[in-house]
C-alpha cells in the first residue's frame, strides 16, 4: 500500500524532473486520444516532432510562436509569484497590440516607431492589469474572476474597433490598416519570420529572473506572496508591491501583443491571438514561476501547437489535440507539483 | 496494574538523518493520564503521529489491549479508539459545532442523522462539563472553545484514548482549569490520556505518570509526577540542570517608549481606551491580562500596523507620525511576535528571507534596489552560529524549523540591531524550559544594555520572575501596574477581572 507522507525539503533536481515528468504523463495520457482517433501514435508524435523541430524552417517557425508565450510566461510568472492571480494576460497581450498598432500607422523613422510602439504597447497591457490589481487592493474584490472577465471585455472593444472605425473601407475585411512598412520589426534570418521580438523576449527572461532573485522588489513580490502578513509587520507595502507587479505583469503581456504586430501580422485582426495569454498560464505552471524555465516551457508548448497542425493535416487527427495537450500538461504539472511537498511511501512492511 | 490500554514497542521513525524516534516503549493504562515530556525536538509529535497513523514507523509495534494492531491512517486510529487534539487544529470554520462534529459519520441511508448528533454531543458535553453551542459556527469559537470542540469530537467517535499535544500553550490560564477537570473526568471513566506540555507544574498538577523523551530516546520515566520536583524532571529532559536566571535591580534610564492617552477604534478584537504607559531603559515592563482584553491592539498600535485614532506615540524622544513598521523600526523598535508563523517569518522561503525581512531596504542588506546575497547569507549564517539555531543551513526553509529555533531566529533578527526598545508577546509558547532560560537571559542581556523592554504575557509566574513592573489590562485599559516585588498572582488576578479598580 501507499501513502503520501509530508516533506520539509524539496530537492533541486526536482525543478527539471517534474516538467519532464508531466510532459512525458501528458504524451502518454493524450497517445490514447490519437489512438482513438485512428492513428497510429508514434507516426503522429513523430510527424508533431518533425513538423515543429525537424527542420531549421519548422524550427524558426516554432521560435515565432514562443516568442509571445515566451512573454505572456513571464508575466504569469512575477504575478503568480506575488499571488497575483493575473488570468488577463489575454487581454493585456490584445490591448498591447491595439496600442503598438496605432503607434505604429503614424509614419516616424522606423527605429522610433519600434521603441514606441514598444512602449504603448506595454503601457497599454499595463493599465489593463492595472485593473483587476486595484480592484483587490481598494475594494478586495477577486483578482481570478475580475483579470478573467476583463478578457472579454477587451476582446469586444478590439471587435468593435475592427468592425468600426478600424475597418478595412476597401475590403470590408474585419481587420486594422498596416502599420508603416519602416515599423515593420527587421527579419533576423532571411526568408524566415523569426523577427527582432524573439531577441527581446529572450534577453527578457533572465532579466526578469534577475529581478525576482536578486532586487528588492523581486524580494518583496516573493515575500508578499508567500506571506502577506509578515511582509506587512516587516515594513514592506503590500498593496504597492501588488500594484507595481501587476503593472509589470501587463506590460510583459501587452510586449507579446507589441511583437505579434510588429513581427508577425503588421495589424491587428480578430484571431491575432491564438490563445497566446492562456497559454502563458501554463507555460508559467511547467516552468515553476522561474522566468528562466519560461524560455524552454514555451519553446516546449509552440512545438506542440506548429506540430499540431502538420499532424492534423498528415494523420487526420484533429488539430484540437494541441488544445487538450496544453490542458493536459496543465493537470499533470499540477498533480506533479504535489510531490514537492508530499512523498509516496510504501506502507505496511514496518508491521 | 491494569493490563495497557495501548503499548508502542521499539518504535523507531527517521526522517533523513534525524531519528526522530529511537527504539520507544511508551504504554497507557485505562484511567491513566501520561505525560508525555522531552526538549524541543525530543520526537514528542512524531511518536504521536506513529499511534495516531500520520506516520508509518521504520521499525516497532503497536499494541492495542494486547493484540497488534495496523494503524496506517487517521481512519485506522479512530477506529482503533484513539483520538489527537493536535497543536493546530483541525476543523472546517464554516460549518457549525454540529456539522464539525458529523464530518465523516454516516447516518442512516446517507443522511446526517442531526438529531442524534445533538443527544450524544449534550451527553458528552453534560459528563465532563464540555459545553458547546451547536449551531455556532466553528469561525466564531474562542481557541479554547475550538479545543473544546476537538475533544468532543474525539469522545463522538468513541476515543479511548486521547492524545493532546501543547493543549495548554493556546489556553488562557483560567482556561487550563476547566481542559484539567475535563480531562480528570474523561480518566475516571477509563479513558487513557497522553498529554504533552511544557509546563512541568501543570504536569505535576495533572498526570499519574510521565514518560520523558530526550533526542528520540526514552530518557527516563517518572512514577509519581506529584511529588518529583519540577527541577528533577527538568534535569531528565535536557541531561543537565536549568538554573533559573536570577534578575539583578534595575537602574532604569531615560523614557524610551511613551504611549499617551491611546484610543483605538474597534477594528479587531478589543479596542484600546485611554492607554497610557511608559517603559524606561534597562528595565522589563510586563502587560498582563486575560487575552482580548486589548493586547493585540497595543501590540499593533505600537509595531506600527495600525494608527490610533487619539493619543501619542513617543520612541527614544521622538514622535511617532505615521504609525508604519518601517517607521518604527527606524527610530529603534524591535519586535518579537506572539504568532511566528503568520507575522514573524515566511515559512515558505529560506529562512535567511526571513532574517533579513524588516531590514531588506537597509544598507546592510541592499543597495540601489540590488540585493546583497552574500550579505545576507552571511549575516543569517552567524545568527545561526551565534544563537545555535539548529538547522541545515540558511538556506532551509524556514517552516522546518521548530519553534524553539523559530523563536530564537526571531530573536536573533532582531537583537542583532540593538533595539532601543524591544516588544514581545508570549515570548516562549510552546518552548521548553531550556530554550525558555535562554530567551529569558537574552532579555536580561539587552535590559543590561539599556533597552526598555514589554513583554505581553499570560504566564504570570514568567512575568514576574522576568520584569521590573507588571501593568494590567481590562477591557482596553490599563488596569493598574504594580511593582514585581509586590505583585503576587491574587493580586494580579483581581485585576485582571477588572474587581480592583484603581492599584
Ligand atoms: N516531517 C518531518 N520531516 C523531517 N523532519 C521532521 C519532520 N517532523 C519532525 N521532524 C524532526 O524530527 C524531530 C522531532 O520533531 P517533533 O516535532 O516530534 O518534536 P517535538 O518533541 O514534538 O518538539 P516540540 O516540543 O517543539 O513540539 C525534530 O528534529 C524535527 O525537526
Ligand atoms: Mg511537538
Amino acid at each position: 500500500m501507499f501513502r503520501l507522507e509530508v516533506r520539509t525539503s524539496t530537492p533541486a533536481w526536482f525543478n527539471l524532473a517534474l516538467p519532464l515528468l508531466a510532459i512525458a504523463a501528458t504524451l502518454v495520457l493524450c497517445s490514447g486520444l490519437i489512438a482513438l482517433a485512428g492513428a497510429g501514435v508514434f507516426e503522429s508524435y513523430g510527424v508533431m516532432f518533425t513538423a515543429s523541430l525537424g527542420d531549421s524552417y519548422a524550427i524558426t517557425e516554432t521560435l515565432v510562436r514562443a516568442a509571445p508565450m515566451i512573454f505572456t510566461g513571464l508575466a504569469v510568472a512575477v504575478a503568480f509569484r506575488a499571488k497575483f492571480w493575473n488570468i488577463g494576460a489575454e487581454g493585456q497581450l490584445l490591448a498591447g497590440a491595439v496600442a503598438s498598432c496605432f503607434v505604429g500607422a503614424i509614419p516616424m523613422p522606423g527605429p522610433l516607431a519600434m521603441l514606441l510602439m514598444t512602449i504603448a504597447g506595454a503601457a497599454a497591457g499595463a493599465a489593463v492589469a492595472l485593473v483587476p490589481a486595484a480592484l483587490r487592493v481598494k475594494f478586495k474584490v477577486d483578482d481570478v474572476v475580475s483579470s478573467l472577465l476583463l478578457n472579454s471585455v477587451i476582446y469586444y472593444a478590439l471587435m468593435a474597433l475592427i468592425e468600426g472605425p478600424w475597418k478595412d473601407s476597401f475590403s470590408g475585411y474585419p481587420i486594422s490598416p498596416p502599420i508603416e512598412d519602416s515599423a515593420n520589426f527587421p527579419v533576423l534570418i532571411e526568408g524566415t519570420r523569426l523577427h527582432l521580438g524573439l531577441i527581446v523576449a529572450l534577453v527578457a527572461a533572465p532579466l526578469i529572473w534577475f529581478l525576482i532573485v536578486r532586487t528588492t522588489l523581486g524580494f518583496r513580490i516573493r515575500v508578499t506572496g508567500e506571506n502577506p502578513e509578515a511582509a506587512r509587520y516587516g515594513g514592506i507595502h503590500v498593496e504597492r508591491v501588488l500594484i507595481s507587479t501587476a503593472l509589470l505583469s501587463g506590460a510583459l503581456a501587452g510586449l507579446a501583443g507589441v511583437g505579434e504586430v510588429g513581427g508577425v501580422h503588421f495589424q491587428v485582426m480578430s484571431d491575432i491571438s491564438p490563445g497566446y495569454g492562456y497559454s502563458g498560464i501554463v507555460v508559467a505552471m511547467l516552468a515553476r514561476l522561474n522566468p528562466l524555465g519560461v524560455v524552454p516551457a514555451a519553446i516546449f508548448l509552440a512545438a506542440v501547437m506548429t506540430g499540431a497542425e502538420a499532424m492534423s493535416r498528415a494523420t487526420g487527427v484533429p488539430a484540437f489535440l494541441s488544445d487538450v495537450i496544453q490542458g493536459t500538461a496543465l493537470l499533470a504539472m499540477l498533480v506533479a507539483l504535489l510531490f514537492t511537498a508530499y512523498r509516496i511511501r510504501r506502507v505496511g512492511v514496518a508491521r | 496494574m491494569p493490563a495497557p490500554l495501548i503499548e508502542m514497542r521499539g518504535i523507531t521513525k527517521s526522517f533523513g538523518a534525524v531519528k526522530a524516534s529511537e527504539a520507544v516503549d511508551l504504554s497507557v493504562a485505562p484511567g491513566e493520564i501520561l505525560g508525555l515530556l522531552g526538549e524541543n525536538g525530543a520526537g514528542k509529535t512524531t511518536l504521536m503521529n506513529v499511534l495516531f497513523g500520520a506516520y508509518a514507523p521504520d521499525a516497532g509495534e503497536i499494541l492495542i489491549q494486547g493484540r497488534p494492531a495496523r494503524i496506517t491512517s487517521s481512519a485506522d486510529a479512530l477506529a482503533a479508539g484513539i483520538g489527537m487534539v493536535h497543536q493546530h487544529f483541525h476543523l472546517a470554520p464554516r460549518l457549525t459545532v454540529l456539522e464539525n462534529l458529523l464530518i465523516g459519520i454516516p447516518g442512516k441511508a446517507g443522511r446526517i442523522d442531526r438529531a442524534g448528533g445533538l443527544v450524544r454531543l449534550a451527553e458528552i458535553s453534560s459528563q465532563h462539563g464540555l459545553t458547546l453551542d451547536p449551531n455556532l459556527p466553528v469561525s466564531a469559537l474562542s481557541v479554547g472553545e475550538q479545543q473544546r470542540l476537538e475533544i468532543v469530537k474525539a469522545l463522538f467517535r468513541g476515543a479511548r484514548l486521547l492524545i493532546l499535544d501543547e493543549p495548554t500553550a493556546v489556553l488562557a490560564p483560567s482556561e487550563v482549569d476547566g481542559l484539567f477537570s475535563a480531562l480528570r473526568s474523561m480518566a475516571a471513566q477509563g479513558l487513557g490520556i497522553i498529554f504533552i506540555s511544557h509546563k512541568l507544574n501543570e504536569v505535576r498538577a495533572l498526570t499519574h505518570r510521565c514518560t520523558v523523551l530526550r533526542h528520540g530516546r526514552v530518557a527516563g520515566r517518572v512514577d509519581d509526577p506529584a511529588n518529583t520536583t519540577s527541577a528533577a524532571m527538568a534535569q531528565l529532559m535536557c541531561g543537565h540542570e536549568i538554573v533559573p536566571p536570577a534578575r539583578g535591580p534595575s537602574t532604569p534610564g531615560a523614557d524610551v517608549l511613551i504611549l499617551d492617552r491611546i484610543s483605538t477604534s474597534r477594528h479587531s478584537g478589543t479596542a484600546l481606551r485611554d492607554v497610557s504607559l511608559v517603559v524606561r531603559a534597562g528595565e522589563i515592563l510586563g502587560i498582563a491580562g486575560v487575552s482580548g482584553n486589548g493586547q493585540r491592539a497595543l501590540a499593533e498600535v505600537i509595531s506600527g500596523v495600525r494608527a490610533p485614532d487619539n493619543g501619542q506615540m513617543t520612541i527614544a524622544g521622538k514622535q511617532v507620525v505615521h504609525f508604519s513598521p518601517r517607521e518604527v523600526q527606524a527610530l529603534g523598535l524591535g519586535r518579537i511576535p506572539e504568532d511566528r508563523m503568520t507575522t514573524g517569518l515566511v515559512t515558505n522561503l529560506p529562512l535567511a528571507d526571513s532574517m533579513v525581512l524588516p531590514r531588506i531596504g537597509t544598507s546592510a542588506f541592499s543597495a540601489r534596489g540590488l540585493l546583497k546575497p552574500d550579505a545576507i547569507r552571511a549575516f543569517a549564517e552567524a545568527q545561526i552560529k551565534a544563537y545555535d539555531i539548529r538547522c541545515p543551513g540558511p538556506m532551509t526553509r524556514a517552516g522546518a524549523l521548530s519553534g524553539g529555533n523559530l523563536q530564537k531566529a526571531l530573536l536573533a533578527r532582531e537583537l542583532a540591531f540593538d533595539p532601543k526598545v524591544l516588544i514581545v508577546s508570549q515570548p516562549t509558547r510552546g518552548l521548553d524550559i531550556g530554550a525558555a532560560r535562554f530567551i529569558h537571559e537574552k532579555f536580561l542581556d539587552m535590559r543590561a544594555k539599556g533597552c526598555g523592554i514589554i513583554v505581553i504575557g499570560e504566564d504570570l509566574e514568567e512575568l514576574m520572575v522576568l520584569c521590573d513592573r507588571i501593568a494590567v489590562m481590562y477591557e482596553g485599559r490599563i488596569a493598574g501596574t504594580l511593582d514585581s516585588a509586590d505583585a503576587s498572582v491574587a493580586r494580579l488576578g483581581l485585576l485582571m477581572t477588572g474587581a480592583e479598580g484603581k492599584a
